[in-house]
Formats: C-alpha cells, structure tokens, sequence
C-alpha cells in the first residue's frame, strides 16, 4: 500500500513537473485506459481517412496533383503506423483494435463520414480538415504521454505540409475557370461545419475534458481550440475569396476573436454514433481490406516460422 | 492563445508573431502569404528536378518523333502500371502494404512523368506531361498489356510487380548508356527505385510461396495469370529496335536472359514452379495502340476530372 502510494506520487509529481509519462513507468489505470482510447481513436482516424482522398487518386486532374495526393494519402497511412505503434506500448494491440474498429465498437473522427464529391474537396480537406486536425495535435506534441507526444511531433510536421498543398490547391483553382471558383465555394460550405465539429462538444458538455486537461493528455478545451481554429482561418478564407457559410461570423473587438454562429450538435451526435453519410461505407471498405488481407497476413507469419524452424534446424 | 486586439489578425502569420506562442505551438505555418512562392512545389515524392543540368538537345541524327513515340513506351508503362498500384489505396492487406505500394506508385509516377516530358519535347509539339497523359485517347497509348490488366488480388499485383519489375530493372539499366542524356538521366535515377520494387516483389513472391496451402495456390494461379503477358515485353518494336541500332534506347529482345535468370532464382526459393504458358493469342499490340477493354476504362477513370474542365488549371 505505501509502495502504492509512492508510485502514485511520483507519477503526480511527474505530470506537474511537465515531464513525461514511459511506457515502463507506473500509471493509474484510468490514465493507461484514456491515453489508449484518444491515441487508437486518432491511428482509425488516419486510417479511415484515407479513404475520402484516397478515392480522388486515380482520377486528380494533374500528373503533379496526383504525386502529391499520393503522397499525402500514404503519409496517412505512416500515421496510423505510428500511432498503433504507440498504442501498443500501453498494451494495446493493432490487430485487436483494428477489429474494434471494424467492430463499431471504437471511433474515429466524425468528420471522414462525409463525401468527398468533387476535387475541390481534396483542397479543402488539406485546408480545413487538416488545418482543424493541426490546430487539435500541435498542443499534443506536449502530451505528458511520451510516446504519443514524439509521434505527433513528426505528425504534425507533415500536417502542416498537407494544408499547405490544400489551401495552395484552392488558390490555382480560384485563379482558373467560373466553374473552378463554384466547385471551390461549394466544398468549403460543404466542409465549414463539419471541420468545427472536429474540436468535439462544447466544453460544457464534454465528459472526458476535466480529467484529460488534469493530466496534461490534452492541453486545451474543445472551445478553446475551435476559437482558435476560426481566429486562423477567416483570414485565410478571405486571401483566398471565398465566403464562410456563417451568418453570423464577425469580429468582435471587445473579445479580440471572432464570434461563429452555433453548430448543430445534432448532426455532430448522429454522425459520431454511426449515422452518417458515409459511416457504413467507411467501415464497411476497412473491413474488406481487413477480411481480403487476411490470407496475406497468415502467409507472411506461416512464412516466418518456416524460417525461424530452419535456421533452429540448421544451427 | 489569441490576440487581444481591437482589430482582426491580418493573417495567421501575423498573428502567430505577435502573441509569439508556445513553441510547440509553431508548426501553425502562415499559408495566405506564401502560396505564390511555392507554385511548383511537390513534397513527399522525392521528387526533385533530376533533369537540372541536363542538355535537352536532341542527341546528333536522332529523329524526333521516333525518340517521342519511344519515351511514350515508356513513360505510358510507368503511368498505367502506377495507376493499378493507385486502386490499392485503402485495399491493402497491412498498413506497412498501403505505404509500399503507395511508394512504388509514387516512383513509377515520377518516371512517367519524366518520360512524358520528354516525350513532348522531343517531337516538337510541346505538348505537356498533363496533355499527353489527360488528353490522348487509348489507341495513343503505347503501354504493354500487361499493366492494364486490372487490379486483381494481392498475389496477382505481387506476381505482375514482379515480372514488370524485373524487366523494367533490366532495361532501365541498359538504359543509363543511352546516347540522350535526358533518358540517361531518368534511368539512372528509375535504376535505383526499380531495384527496390523488384526487391519488395521478390520478397513477397518468397513469403506467398512459402507461405501457407492457399498463399501457394494463390501465387502460383497469379504467375499463371500474368504470364502470357510476359512475351511481349521481349518483343521488340520497330521503334524500339531503331532507338537501340542508334544508341538511344534499348532493345527488348536482349533483356530476356537476365529476366529468366532472376525470376528462376526467386522462384526456387519461393517453391514455385515457373509457368509454362504461352503467350495467349490477342495478348500484345499494346506498343502499336493496341490495348483491352480494361484500358479504356482505366483512362475514362483517370481523365474524367481534366476533361470535364477543359482550359482549367489545378
């Protein structure tokens, strides 16, 4: 019981000091089980949202835009490689995850449940989707969970590579053709809501805030990182000249912030509890991919043991 | 985090200097200030200019639209073989898969893209890496059947990997003496990337099989599959044997002992027996604009979005 005590201490003592937590250290339960849940909830996420990209790949409209599409699509891909590689020093495993995944029996963010209609999506996403995404991870580059802050250190420099290949997407098509600038204006009032619900429910009514902030697993409250998120992006929005689907969007001097009309809240719960445009699709490719590649995977560790039994034999 | 200022930030950089935040807090990049200096800015490709310093003149005696039609080969090789890596997106077996596959489409894009350029340089059109890949229909294209092939299983994508990389290797190889140092260049830099796809393949083509009951099965149907394919990468066309007599390109035909010699040696190790079939009659042509079904599909699937805004730029 003192033993315990201590060891509570120090990892107390150690979240205070803004020092990291290590695999091998001791931690509650309760912090293992939440810094699991967020880190396998963002490696799905890089996962599924593979896919609302991944899809314009073959058809992007330039040699170069599809390299760097390519390329982007597969850097997601290294994300969720990381990222399962740091839940897995808690104790979590991909296989068993990815199949809590496929399951519906974990997350992942609401915002790749919506359709990626036309290539102006594919700037968009870059813009804001992955613009809200950095806003999200650059404060978790600072997580006291060790492993999960060095992996969004190298995430969150690639992210930011991915916004700017967006938002400079959007600027060539706003200086070609009249049907550019529409495809361009239309994604961003397709995409504008959706991007504020990636900050999650109002701070009033997220349960996990409280205790994640007292642990330094999260840094800012969803309000707080949302704020931020439109301070940053009006601007951009107009340099680029298009307008943001908010009536009620406007500076407001005293706050030296932007006010932003209301989310619907609504459609947030719908989408994260499955009911979504695309939620059955997303899972539904996932777990093809999963199923197809069983075989493939049973191969590669039959192969393995083959190996490892002949060169026991051989020694 | 933000500004207490009376008025709004004139843009995220602005702001960002201003309140000078958390360090960590930085990798928040100003974008509506710098999108001009960065207009042809590629990341994540590896891809840099490998033609800088490199004399575009056509080599002495070469005729332009004979290099032209023979930088299409293999430029449109590259380009169709990396769009069937492309469908694997979100399809692969294992997240190390997504990231491989993606990679050795990327490399094929690159040389594609370079082969294409050339293309449109050498036969006096000017044509662009974009025109000739958006805008020419499927008798234009000068690919061996064996890339249009659609996607398939993941023993077939391994076993066509595997053969077109082979070969590939071998040629681009040879390659790297061409008389043009415009493809002298561009093979030397594919050389270094095939060699890793060949590589990634023959591993595969080891683990399948001498794998498990089905993996063998599977890979051995998939060899089968790809086989007939595989004489017409050793057919030399017309063009091909005139850019080689000249010193330029690389005849086919001579590639054929190194392929055998490799692809007998992965085999072996993989326990698979070598497929005997033969060439399946209507297989080949694709060199003359000849191709399948499944190409014309692929292009309408590739083009759709450039030819729907024609005079768009991306």
């Amino acid at each position: 019981m003192a033993e315990q005590n201590a060891l509570a201490e120090h990892f107390e003592r150690t979240i205070e000091r803004d020092q990291r937590i290590e695999p091998r250290d001791w931690m509650p339960d309760a912090y293992r089980k939440t810094v699991l849940r967020q880190v396998a909830q963002h490696a799905h996420s890089e996962i599924i949202g593979m896919q609302p990209e991944g899809a314009w790949i073959t058809r992007a409209p330039s040699l170069r835009r599809k390299a760097i599409l390519l390329a982007k699509v597969q850097d997601e891909a290294g994300h969720g490689l990381y990222l399962y590689a740091a839940a897995e020093t808690l104790g979590g495993d991909r296989m068993e995850l990815t199949e809590r995944l496929i399951a519906g029996a974990q997350k992942y963010s609401s915002i790749f449940n919506y359709p990626t209609l036309t290539f102006a999506d594919v700037g968009v996403i870059g813009w804001l989707v992955d613009g809200a995404a950095i806003c999200n991870q650059v404060p978790l580059c600072r997580s006291s969970y060790g492993p999960y802050a060095r992996a969004m250190i190298r995430i969150c420099k690639e992210e930011s590579f991915h916004q700017r290949q967006g938002y400079e997407l959007l600027m060539t098509m706003m200086r070609g053709t009249d049907a550019q600038r529409e495809m361009v204006q239309d994604a961003v009032n397709r995409w504008w809501w959706p991007s504020l619900m990636m900050f999650g429910p109002p701070d009033a009514e997220s349960t996990h805030t409280a205790q994640s902030m007292a642990w330094k697993i999260k840094r800012h409250t969803n309000d707080e990182l949302r704020q931020r998120f439109v301070d940053m992006t009006v601007p951009q929005a107009e340099a680029l000249g298009v307008t943001l689907p908010d009536p009620d969007l406007r500076w407001n001097p005293e706050r030296g912030h932007y006010d932003f009309g209301e989310v619907d809240w609504d459609e947030f719960r719908r989408v994260i509890s499955g009911d979504g445009p695309c939620n059955a699709e997303r899972i539904a490719v996932r777990r093809a991919a999963h199923e197809e590649g069983a075989w493939v995977r049973e191969a590669a560790a039959a192969h393995a043991a083959k190996r490892a039994r002949r060169a026991k034999e051989a020694a | 985090m933000a500004p207490q200022n009376d008025t709004p930030p004139r843009s995220d950089m602005q702001s960002q200097t201003d309140t000078q935040p958390d360090a960590s807090d930085n990798a928040l990049v100003a974008l509506s200030e710098e999108h001009d200096e960065h207009v042809r800015w590629a990341f994540g490709t590896g891809f840099h200019d490998p033609m800088a310093g490199v004399d575009t003149a056509l080599p002495d005696g070469v005729d332009g639209n004979a290099l032209a039609a023979y930088c299409l080969m293999l430029g449109d090789d590259a380009l169709i073989m990396s769009h069937r890596l492309q469908e694997w997106c979100a399809h692969a077996p294992e997240l190390e898969e997504e990231v491989a596959l993606a990679n050795i489409a990327l490399d094929l894009l690159g040389q594609a893209r370079l082969f294409l350029t050339r293309a449109g340089q050498a036969d006096g059109t000017g044509r662009s890496e974009d025109d000739l890949a958006f805008f020419r229909d499927a008798g234009e294209f000068r690919n061996v059947r064996l890339v249009e092939a659609p996607r398939g299983d993941f023993a077939f994508a391994i076993a066509r990997l595997l053969v077109f990389s082979t070969w590939r290797l071998a040629l681009l190889d040879r390659l790297t003496a061409s008389r043009d140092p415009v493809l002298a260049a561009i093979a030397a830099k594919g050389v270094k990337e095939v060699a890793y796809h060949r590589d990634h393949a023959a591993l595969w083509t080891v683990r399948l099989g001498d794998g498990t009951d089905e993996s063998h099965r599977r890979m051995r149907r998939a060899l089968d599959d790809v086989w007939p394919y595989t004489e017409e990468l050793f057919t030399a066309h017309d063009i091909e044997r005139r850019m080689a007599e000249e010193g330029v390109g690389v005849d086919p035909s001579t590639l054929r002992a190194e392929f055998d010699a490799v692809i007998g040696e992965v085999l072996a190790e993989a326990t698979l027996p070598r497929p005997d079939a033969d060439a399946r009659p209507g297989v080949g042509g694709g060199r003359d604009g000849v191709h399948s079904e499944e190409l014309d599909a692929l292009l309408a699937e590739m083009q759709s979005v450039a030819r729907a805004h024609p005079g768009a730029t991306w």
